[in-house]
């Protein structure tokens, strides 16, 4: 039962922590930019102006529109309780393994891009229609890595594959690298940063997450930028507690937890730095050019499986 | 005891076909008597097939009709019976739900009778098809079947094109036929006899073995609509009536499966990993095909058809994965592939007859069936909306609902790959599962496309705008099977427990690890590998949007939302001919995957402004159909010299003939 | 479940040899000549490496050797000379095209990858040293290299494939056999320089013949010949 609280707490400290990762990566990115940039605590500030006004709903709405901020929310943080951030052995890494997981934000995507088909303007028909395009390039991709992944760990399970490399010896597995590779290339796209979509864009034309969630105001639009938010602290998460599992506390005991609060934060924060230096590095490329940007992904994971098969597998 | 049932089911269905006849002046007692005895004789199916599901030991009972060394055979045990839950289920609906969608054709040029008569012999040779255990009565069924479902195909024969869509059907149904029988016979050739148990019993060996299976696997393969042999799936489901096409789709399709799997399984006996293989590839490619098109449709029946075509590829792929670990001796992972295919034909038939009773609801009451023309539906048609919606989510394959429980079994499947030892499969096996992820991705795609285009937005046509509330019996047949869905959804371990008995009778062994730890975690393998808490899911998504709503809606009431138009950009003079239409929604897929399709694509000016045509048809007609079509005329009409039209040259035949038989006998 | 510890130093030559076989992935797919030729020198540098890293653990030191000679030729010289002739030729800016599309050529890559693995399986079984299942990735270096020259129209880039052949046995030799005795490397060595220089001098032929480096363009001789015959005849 006090693991049951613990999940909850850990989601309850996944979900207000990431706005905070958003934050830093934007300071970051301005910093790199030779620009001031507001501090990492500014989306906090924003989602709370944004709680507190009213809302506007367009007159061609429909249910669907007023619920999908609640679902999309909702779907993005039961995802965030089933990936180990800090502790290993809680009850909700067994609700879900990597493929629920990759369910959850199916099940949020779809219902973003039905709500920004719902209000009947074309930018939102534009956003959703892009959006399940890379998003479905993606997925092949995903999952050959995290098949690469299952194979040699023998597990789908995060909690037990976390485990697992952790409690193993350091070794250097080619599939490894070229899996996290992959999932980089996944995570950006699916979390629409830079090269795929530029999250600060006022562009409609250039949009693909903000086109959907145009008509969105007050506290929905706060829950749709809250969940967005989350996402990328999930698959960041994902990256760094599986490709570097080390500092994960595998038992219970205060000291594993200091260290796997300090490890994940390092981790974390240079993972922010790697996105912020990467977004500021490339450009946004356009939309037909980004299954080509998939396919390369495609083509890592694939080399990673290969790689497994031929030279790991003995 | 579940077979007296099942022939009570049988019974019902025939008089359903038969017994209101004399009434066929009065509409009103036709219907009444017919869709009642139709709906008696899907609760039977329902009831015996659980009980035959449940039973210990299967039960036999040969009756005197049939040829006369060669009775009619009925045998049920728990593969029937599932089949037979899945008939009669879908029947039982269908029949409250047909009750008051068939009163469109009342005053049609064709009498209501053809309709009524037709479906309840198809549903009977269903029925029969499942319960039969001689290769004479599976024919018999068989071309009960396919006759009847003709006769509904071509219900609406004054258009060409349903015609030509029916003949079609006619024919693949009667190729399909043909191979079956022929497999039957190289397995009868082998037995003494032509009952399932001779025939299980007969020694074949390795060669003859795979013979037959290839020609059981093109037989019900044609019939169950995968690639290449697909085309007359959608030309032929969206002609029909919508009950009609949701019993063809739901029911007609997993029917031909059924007979793959007691073929293979039951009458084979032995499998031959190698045959896995080509089931797995071709499964795959009909998923990603059937799905790609599928996206191009716009007329909301064609589409779902072609979404039949994927969804039978993923059962292919859950079956060929199966095979493959049969073949190499793990019969316990041979069961998880064999439970995931299971699964999901009935998931299948569930949500696909879901989504046509919907688009039979809204041809009914706006009379669309082209997705360009809707829009807005929801405020107009709530309770089919939400129905719909349930539909789309299941066959998107997301959870908390069941389409996401066979998927995932799927793929669990897949992941045990490495047990198999083998490099080459080893790296086949993941990019049939990538190819699995790519075709649920699409597949999700397509369903934002449809329910976004007819049920959201706006009115694209005066009639979407003029469609009202379907009718309360055809609201409650929705209803039904979208409870269904999420119920299948939530309580996997039930519905695996219940499969884990089909497995144990066909392969020996069930999959008892996947129950064992209660029935809140499905756990294929062991609670370490992979696990779901399906019941848990659906309630932490419940608690996330209760507490968000409690704590984040504000307490200052309805005043806090302002109604106002919607964005645009300032220019103003939004027409709902400006939202994105169907064509437009997939035009970045469509220029991505370009090859798949053969496109024809225009613009063209003319003096009422520009006009952009759009026509994308289906590579197997030209790569496959019409080479096939012209091979056959041609063969034909180096025939045709036989038949010179002289008559010495026809006497010429005689003698010769005579010569022959002369010689013969010496 | 991890399989038992290998040496550190095997586990990086699994690696560079993952590395080898994507570079061969990433020559099939660019589209760029300039590219070309860049990845064609990484996937030396990564070569040189291997060979520095293989006569380090077990102690040949001819392999040193070796190495020198494929980071002067294969890193620096050749592509030094590939991306002189392609400025003098003025073929910077071309892009290619391939025959087939990209999608199906990278099913094809894969599908070599895994034939090869089956191909040498046998082999892996009979062989006796650690690093036995390199021998299936060069032998799909090879076959990709070999897919390069038959799927692309410019002549560059089917010399860029060719060499990668040579690549792929080079590092078949310097895997499974601690590299081919100090001769034939040699010979083999200048018999590529030699290659290249010629080639580049059939360049400037074939485009003072044709006008282009499109092979598929040459297929046009035989017309020329009895154009040719029928104007000596005038």
């Amino acid at each position: 039962m006090t693991a049951w609280l613990v999940a909850i707490i850990k989601t309850g400290i996944m979900v207000l922590c990431a706005p905070l990762l958003a934050g830093w990566v934007k300071w970051l990115k301005c910093r790199l930019q030779n620009r001031q940039g507001p501090p990492p605590w500014q989306p906090y500030r924003d989602l709370l102006k944004l709680f507190r006004k009213d809302i506007v709903v367009a007159e061609t709405a429909s249910p669907i529109f007023r619920m999908a901020p609640y679902i999309v929310f909702s779907a993005t943080t039961l995802a965030g309780s089933v990936v180990p951030l800090l502790m290993v052995n809680l009850p909700t890494s067994a609700i879900a393994d990597v493929i629920v997981l990759v369910g959850f934000f199916a099940l949020a995507r779809f219902f973003l891009a039905l709500a920004g088909m719902d209000v009947g303007t074309a930018f939102g028909g534009m956003g959703s229609s892009r959006e399940v395009t890379v998003s479905s390039l993606a997925e092949p991709a995903m999952l050959l890595a995290v098949f690469t992944l299952a194979m040699t760990v023998g597990s789908t399970n995060l909690a037990t594959v976390i485990t697992r490399l952790a409690a193993a010896p350091f070794q250097l597995y080619p599939s490894f690298i070229f899996s996290a590779m992959a999932m980089l290339l996944v995570a950006l796209a699916e979390t629409g940063r830079i090269p795929v979509d530029n999250p600060a864009t006022h562009l409609e034309l250039t949009m693909i997450h903000e086109a959907m969630i145009l008509e969105y105001s007050g506290r929905h639009l706060a829950l749709m930028e809250w969940a967005a938010m989350i996402k990328l602290m999930v698959y960041g998460v994902l990256l760094v507690n599986l490709f570097l599992p080390w500092g994960v506390a595998l038992s219970s005991t205060p000291s594993a937890i200091a260290t796997a609060i300090a490890a994940a934060t390092g981790k974390l924060l240079g993972l922010g730095l790697v996105l912020a230096a990467a977004e500021t590095g490339l450009a946004k490329m356009r939309l037909f050019r980004v299954p080509q940007f998939l396919g390369l992904a495609f083509i890592l994971s694939l080399i990673g499986m290969l790689s497994h098969v031929i030279l790991e597998v003995r | 005891m579940p077979l007296s049932i099942a022939q009570l089911a049988v019974l019902f269905a025939l008089a359903s076909a038969l017994a209101p006849l004399p009434f066929f002046r009065s509409n009103r007692l036709l219907k009444a008597m017919a869709f009642v005895l139709l709906g008696f004789s899907g609760l039977a199916a329902l009831i015996a097939g659980g009980l035959a599901l449940f039973a210990d030991a299967p039960s036999d009972l040969i009756l005197p009709i049939g040829l006369p060394w060669l009775h009619c055979h009925l045998h049920t045990d728990p593969l029937a019976g599932f089949f037979l839950v899945i008939i009669g289920l879908i029947t039982t609906v269908a029949a409250v739900y047909g009750s008051a969608y068939v009163r469109e054709y009342e005053n049609g040029p064709q009498p209501l009778a053809v309709l009524t008569i037709f479906t309840g012999l198809f549903v009977a040779g269903m029925y029969l098809l499942v319960l039969t255990a001689d290769a004479f009565s599976f024919m018999m069924a068989w071309e009960v079947m396919s006759v009847s479902s003709y006769f509904l195909v071509a219900f609406q024969h004054q258009q060409a094109a349903n015609r030509r869509a029916a003949f079609l059907y006619l024919l693949m149904a009667q190729v399909s036929g043909l191979c079956i029988l022929l497999a039957f016979g190289v397995l009868a050739g082998f037995g003494d006899g032509f009952s399932f148990q001779a025939m299980a019993a007969a020694p074949l060996g390795s060669g003859w073995a795979t013979i037959a299976f290839t020609l059981a696997f093109i037989g019900f393969g044609i019939k169950a609509g995968v690639v290449p042999l697909h085309v007359w799936l959608p030309q032929a489901h969206p002609v029909a009536p919508s009950h009609i096409s949701a019993l063809m789709s739901g029911v007609m399709l997993k029917v031909a499966i059924y007979g793959f799997i007691r073929f293979t399984y039951g009458l084979l006996g032995d499998i031959h990993w190698q045959w896995g293989v080509p089931t797995l590839i071709i499964g795959s490619a009909s998923a990603i095909l059937g799905v790609l098109y599928a996206l191009m449709q716009h007329d909301l029946k064609r589409l779902l058809a072609y979404h039949s075509v994927e969804n039978i590829g993923i059962i292919y792929m859950g079956l060929g994965l199966s095979m493959l670990f049969a073949g190499h001796g793990l019969p316990g992972l041979a069961a998880l592939g064999l439970i995931a295919a299971l699964y999901h034909c009935l998931n299948h038939a569930i949500f696909k007859s879901l989504l046509f009773f919907g688009a039979g609801a809204i041809l009914q009451k706006s009379h669309e069936h082209d997705l360009e023309r809707m829009g807005g539906l929801l405020r107009r048609m709530p309770v089919t909306a939400v129905c719909f919606l349930v539909g789309c989510i299941s066959i998107s394959a997301l959870p908390p609902f069941n389409g996401f429980v066979s998927e995932w079994l799927t793929f669990q499947a897949a992941l045990q790959a490495p047990a198999l030892g083998n490099g080459v499969l080893d790296s086949l096996i993941p990019m049939a599962a990538a190819v699995l992820a790519l075709t649920g991705a699409l597949a999700a795609a397509c369903f934002v496309k449809v329910f976004g285009v007819a049920f959201l937005g706006q009115p694209r046509t005066r009639h979407a705008r003029k469609a009202r509330l379907a009718q309360p019996r055809m609201m409650f047949g929705q209803g039904v099977l979208a409870v269904l869905c999420l119920v299948l959804g939530v309580l996997p371990t039930w519905t695996v427990s219940v499969l884990d008995r089909i497995t144990r009778q066909l392969l020996g062994r069930g999959l008892p690890e996947a129950t064992a730890h209660g029935w809140l975690w499905l756990t294929p393998v062991a609670t370490h590998n992979a696990s779901y808490g399906a019941p848990l899911v659906l309630l932490g998504i419940a608690l996330a949007w209760m507490l968000s709503y409690l704590f984040l809606h504000p307490r200052r009431g309805p005043r806090s939302v302002r109604v106002g138009p919607a964005w645009d950009c300032g220019f103003g003079g939004l027409t709902p001919r400006m939202q994105y239409t169907s064509t437009a929604f997939t035009m970045p897929i469509r220029r991505i995957f370009r090859p798949v399709w053969p496109i024809e694509e225009g613009l063209e000016e003319t003096s009422a402004g520009r006009r952009y045509h759009l026509k994308v048809g289906d590579w197997a007609w030209q790569t496959v159909y019409q080479p096939m079509g012209r091979m056959l005329l041609a063969a034909a009409r180096r025939v045709t010299i036989i038949q010179g039209g002289n008559i010495r040259v026809y006497l010429a035949y005689s003698f010769f003939t005579i010569l022959i038989m002369l010689w013969w006998i010496v | 479940m991890p399989p038992a510890v290998l040496p550190f130093a095997d586990q990086m030559i699994l690696t560079l040899a993952a590395l080898i076989l994507f570079s061969s992935f990433l020559l099939l797919a660019q589209t760029r000549v300039v590219s070309l030729i860049h990845t064609f020198a990484w996937q030396g540098g990564l070569l040189c490496l291997t060979t520095v890293l293989m006569a380090a653990t077990f102690g040949r030191h001819h392999l040193y050797v070796s190495a020198a000679l494929t980071l002067a030729l294969k890193v620096f010289f050749i592509p030094w000379q590939l991306r002189r002739m392609v400025e003098r030729l003025d073929i910077r800016r071309q892009v290619e095209i391939e025959v087939g599309g990209p999608l199906l050529v990278m099913i094809a890559a894969g599908a070599l990858t895994l034939f090869s693995y089956y191909v040498v399986m046998p082999i892996r079984e009979l062989s006796l040293f650690s690093t036995r299942n390199i021998i299936a990735v060069t032998l799909a270096v090879i076959l990709i290299g070999m897919l390069m020259i038959i799927t692309r129209r410019k002549a560059v880039a089917q010399v860029i494939g060719f060499m990668s052949m040579e690549n792929g046995l080079f590092f078949a030799a310097v895997v499974s056999t601690y590299g081919m005795p100090m001769v034939v490397e040699l010979g083999v060595a200048f018999d590529v320089l030699v290659a290249a220089i010629l080639f580049g001098i059939f360049f400037f032929h074939i485009r003072a013949g044709i006008g282009s480096l499109d092979v598929d363009h040459l297929n046009r001789l035989s017309e020329v010949d009895a154009v040719g015959d029928e104007e000596e005849e005038e």
